[in-house]
């Protein structure tokens, strides 16, 4: 029977994202209660729209977007959503390098990285959530947020700087505080 | 090739997307450079650190179990009842049977559109900023939208009208970014929709008037895209205003 088989498709397909998938929208939200309901509204809208997935495409960006188009017509996303400036393309893609700070930052402790995260705005936080921790391509992570691959990389570019920025001056405000 | 050159790279190659001929050099020179090596490494201890700060929240159980039901249901636009066709012996009886559950099927899903539509026109206006772009000229709304969305559309001009414009903002609809630009008539607010004309969701609904819970609502398809026009008002000047935007379309 069709049915069943699309059902238990569609279940194999995407529980083992579940984990992932809510970490993700906890990261968005900011909220537990909300990350509740945009788990079950994009599960709900997958699988009402799964007939129109098409087997063989990425499934998991599909979830991902389905995730985040919900979060981002939903009251909180739309307060939160900042326009992002996206004039630099991968061609003028800024060389900087990392001074001597960064390693220092990278070795800052998981909480400073954890409020870092939560401090910076949704567009690039999500990007590097996507790129970092569910290990998303570039190309994944253009189908997820529907922007090309060029973007892709300048956001994530302006996004490590953003987060490095943050942890710089945390870690300038914790040696004041001393 | 300098190590200015190879710095832009630097990102590229902790994240595992250089061509391998690309990311071989890059190697090459990192394995004879100190400090485009102490770099690559200040970049992937960050990724390590981002990796594991990210992994922060686990769901409850109440949750999962939640979302293991509504996974393992059966989806709702399924075509399964075709089986029945099959059974000659019921075939009057079953037929007439399926064919009433696949009008209301159908009927349904036409609302199910409409009542998201009407659920974004009424989140709009409950919402503390109901437009992202606020302007009342269809010269500063229309250009806001570029690069928002994959489209683009042409707004009358409300010259001689009783309506006007308040603005805009992004919305979406089964998963399609589109346009939601919002318009006053008599302190009534109606909601404009415009989206690609490809999804199956959207193209559910058949063009015409709908009227439904309150709301009045008419669509069509022009130049590829497809109109909804929503709002508390009646159906004279939701027809008023599709006629403003089907001659500017």
């Amino acid at each position: 029977m069709k049915v069943p088989q699309q059902a238990a498709k569609f279940e194999e397909l995407a529980m083992p994202l579940f984990d992932q998938l809510y970490n993700f929208a906890r990261w968005l939200t900011q909220d537990t209660a909300e990350a509740e309901d945009l788990v079950q509204e994009t599960y709900t809208k997958a699988l009402r729209g799964f007939s129109s997935f098409q087997l063989g495409t990425n499934f998991r960006a599909w979830m991902y977007r389905i995730l985040r188009n919900s979060f981002l017509s939903s009251r909180t996303g739309l307060k939160v959503t900042v326009a992002i400036d996206e004039d630099a393309d991968e061609s003028s893609l800024p060389s900087e390098s990392n001074t001597p700070e960064s390693i220092l930052i990278s070795q800052a402790t998981r909480d400073s990285v954890q409020q870092a995260l939560a401090d910076l705005p949704v567009p690039f936080r999500e990007i590097l959530l996507l790129c970092e921790v569910e290990e998303m391509s570039y190309q994944e992570i253009g189908e997820t947020l529907a922007i090309p691959i060029g973007t892709v990389m300048s956001r994530l570019f302006r996004a490590r700087k953003a987060l490095r920025d943050l942890l710089l001056k945390q870690n300038q405000g914790g040696r004041h505080g001393m | 090739m300098a190590c200015e050159q190879w710095r832009g790279k630097l990102d590229a190659y902790v994240d595992g997307e250089l061509e391998s001929p690309e990311a071989n050099a890059l190697g090459t020179h990192l394995r004879s450079c100190a400090s485009c090596a102490a770099d690559a490494l200040g970049r992937v201890q960050m990724k390590r650190s981002v990796q594991m700060a990210g992994q922060r929240y686990t769901a409850s159980a109440e949750l999962r179990n939640r979302i293991t039901k509504i996974a393992a249901a059966k989806p709702r636009r399924s075509s399964g009842w075709l089986w029945i066709l099959a059974v000659p012996a019921l075939s009057v009886l079953v037929l007439s049977v399926a064919l009433n559950w696949y009008v209301r099927r159908e009927t349904a899903r036409h609302q199910r559109v409409y009542s998201e539509l009407a659920d974004l026109h009424v989140a709009a206006l409950a919402s503390a900023t109901p437009v992202d772009v606020v302007s009342t000229d269809r010269h500063t709304v229309k250009p806001w939208f570029q690069g928002k969305i994959p489209f683009t559309f042409n707004l009358p001009d409300l010259q001689g009208s009783e309506f006007t414009l308040l603005g805009g903002r992004v919305t979406y609809l089964a998963q399609t970014p589109g346009a939601h630009l919002i318009y006053q008539i008599r302190k009534h607010e109606v909601s404009v929709f415009i989206f690609q004309d490809r999804g199956e969701e959207t193209a559910g609904a058949p063009s015409g008037p709908v009227s439904a819970a309150s709301f009045n609502a008419e669509n069509w398809t022009q130049g590829g895209l497809r109109y909804f026009v929503v709002g508390d008002v009646s159906a004279n000047d939701i027809q008023a205003l599709s006629k403003l935007l089907k001659d500017a379309g």
